[in-house]
């Protein structure tokens, strides 16, 4: 049987299957990719991120319910570290959703990243695309926890959520960097523990400063996640910034964006692959290497004479 | 092309709260190069079925310490088989009467770990038999 045939028909162990093909890379990969692509652009991409013990698996598990409850469907993949050692992982984001996993219109996945450093792994986004395109209205994208720089969610996600929590030190010298950047909604999870109103006004107190730049100002929710308080009200800033980027047209633009850094990297993973089937594997390369090293050529004209000969 | 990476989903089925074993089987896992789903405590055969599904597992490795293996066990296998995967590889261990182990193993348990077990041996059964 097609197996893409099967995940639109709405089988629940071809959507699984597909997400692994994608994910180890099988030679049927791109033909499902292929297929599966003009049925994606409808789910909502939502993106979790924070430090590590934030509680991001607990927000999105309580997000996920309240989804549920206004009657959307939910996808969710959960990235958690893959050692660079042992190559193994432990992925534990699931056992914050147990209660999800009875539930048949919810889907969710973990995902190691598997060497990638941006806080996913490299096929979250084309895990993604099959959750959209087996019906998913809402798709969760729950990032590792990161520190400062590991912002690849913002170009996986339509609305970014960054979680934070008091009392890790100096609060602003952990997110000023990256982080705060890419939030569009804050939420302080553990709000119920000291530090959360220093918190909030260090936060408030730095994102006034890019008030006249933009005229979405992120706003920040105040939550205690494991009791669910404080997610109906970060559920409706959420959608309030999915109406703001819908009505600006920045969500066209953001999806806009994400289409040609992902057409980008498709072709160059491509022409790396020609380069390693034409020029590694076939040994030309030690020739290159032999002339180089006995100064009779350089890499730079190698290069050139390569691209030259390839792009022909 | 990347290798195959082998998933395994570590549960612990039944009301018994005792998971440093599964913890520990699981760390082992990991540093043997798997990926490893871990779900905790309480999981019903049906959760455990259909996490085993969605993560699209090669093995389903259950921790008991209640007694209520002779149920559970049996019942996920019969699940996850209902569910179309035919070839996940079902291991179990805890606290097994050797005299269960046989039933255990009829029913599609493929091998039963009891205490004293060395984790080299549970990374080394998974790696020759998993498909």
């Amino acid at each position: 049987m097609d197996i893409v045939k099967e995940l639109l028909g709405g089988s629940r162990l071809a959507l699984s299957r597909t997400i692994t093909a994608i994910e180890n890379e099988h030679e049927n990969a791109s033909s499902i990719m292929r297929e599966l692509y003009h049925h994606t652009g409808h789910a909502f991409v939502l993106g979790i991120t924070g430090p590590p013990g934030a509680g991001k698996s607990t927000m999105t598990d309580k997000l996920a319910r309240a989804y549920r409850n206004m009657g959307k469907t939910v996808g969710i993949i959960a990235v958690d570290p893959t050692s660079p050692f042992s190559g193994g992982a432990i992925l534990g984001d699931r056992i914050r959703m147990n209660g999800l996993t009875l539930d048949e219109g919810v889907f969710i996945r973990s995902m190691g990243t598997r060497g990638s450093l941006g806080g996913l792994s490299h096929k979250t986004a084309d895990a993604v695309k099959a959750l959209d395109a087996f019906g998913k209205d809402i798709i969760f994208v729950e990032t590792v926890g990161v520190g400062q720089s590991e912002v690849d969610i913002v170009k996986a996600a339509d609305t970014t959520i960054v979680v934070l929590i008091p009392g890790m030190g100096d609060d602003i010298q952990a997110i000023k960097a990256g982080i705060l950047e890419i939030g569009d909604v804050f939420a302080i999870n553990k709000a119920d523990h000291d530090g959360a109103d220093k918190l909030q006004a260090e936060l408030n107190m730095m994102l006034d400063l890019d008030g006249l730049k933009f005229d979405w100002r992120p706003p920040i929710q105040k939550v205690v996640a494991n009791q669910g308080e404080g997610i109906d009200d970060l559920v409706k800033l959420i959608e309030k910034h999915y109406a703001y980027i819908s009505k600006t047209g920045k969500l066209a633009q953001r999806r806009h964006d994400r289409t040609k850094t992902e057409l980008l990297e498709l072709l160059n993973s491509s022409i790396g692959t020609y380069v390693t089937k034409h020029i590694v594997d076939t040994g030309r390369i030690n020739k290159c290497l032999q002339d180089i090293e006995a100064h009779r050529n350089d890499p730079y004209t190698i290069v050139h004479q390569l691209m030259d000969e390839l792009l022909k | 092309m990347m290798e195959k990476r082998i998933r395994v989903l570590v549960a612990k089925p039944g009301l018994d709260g005792h998971d440093r074993g599964a913890k520990v089987v699981a760390r082992a896992l990991r540093d043997a190069g798997f990926e490893v789903i871990y779900t905790g405590l309480r999981q019903t055969p049906e959760q455990i079925a259909e996490a085993a599904l969605q993560e699209d597992v090669n093995v389903i490795a259950m921790s008991i310490l209640s007694g209520a293996h002779m149920h559970l066990f049996p019942r996920v296998v019969e699940l996850v088989r209902e569910k179309g995967m035919k070839d996940v590889l079902v291991v179990g261990g805890g606290v097994i009467p050797e005299s269960d182990i046989p039933a255990l193993k009829k029913a599609g348990i493929a091998e039963v770990f009891t205490p004293g077990t060395k984790t080299s041996d549970i990374v080394e059964f998974i790696k020759a038999h998993v498909k």
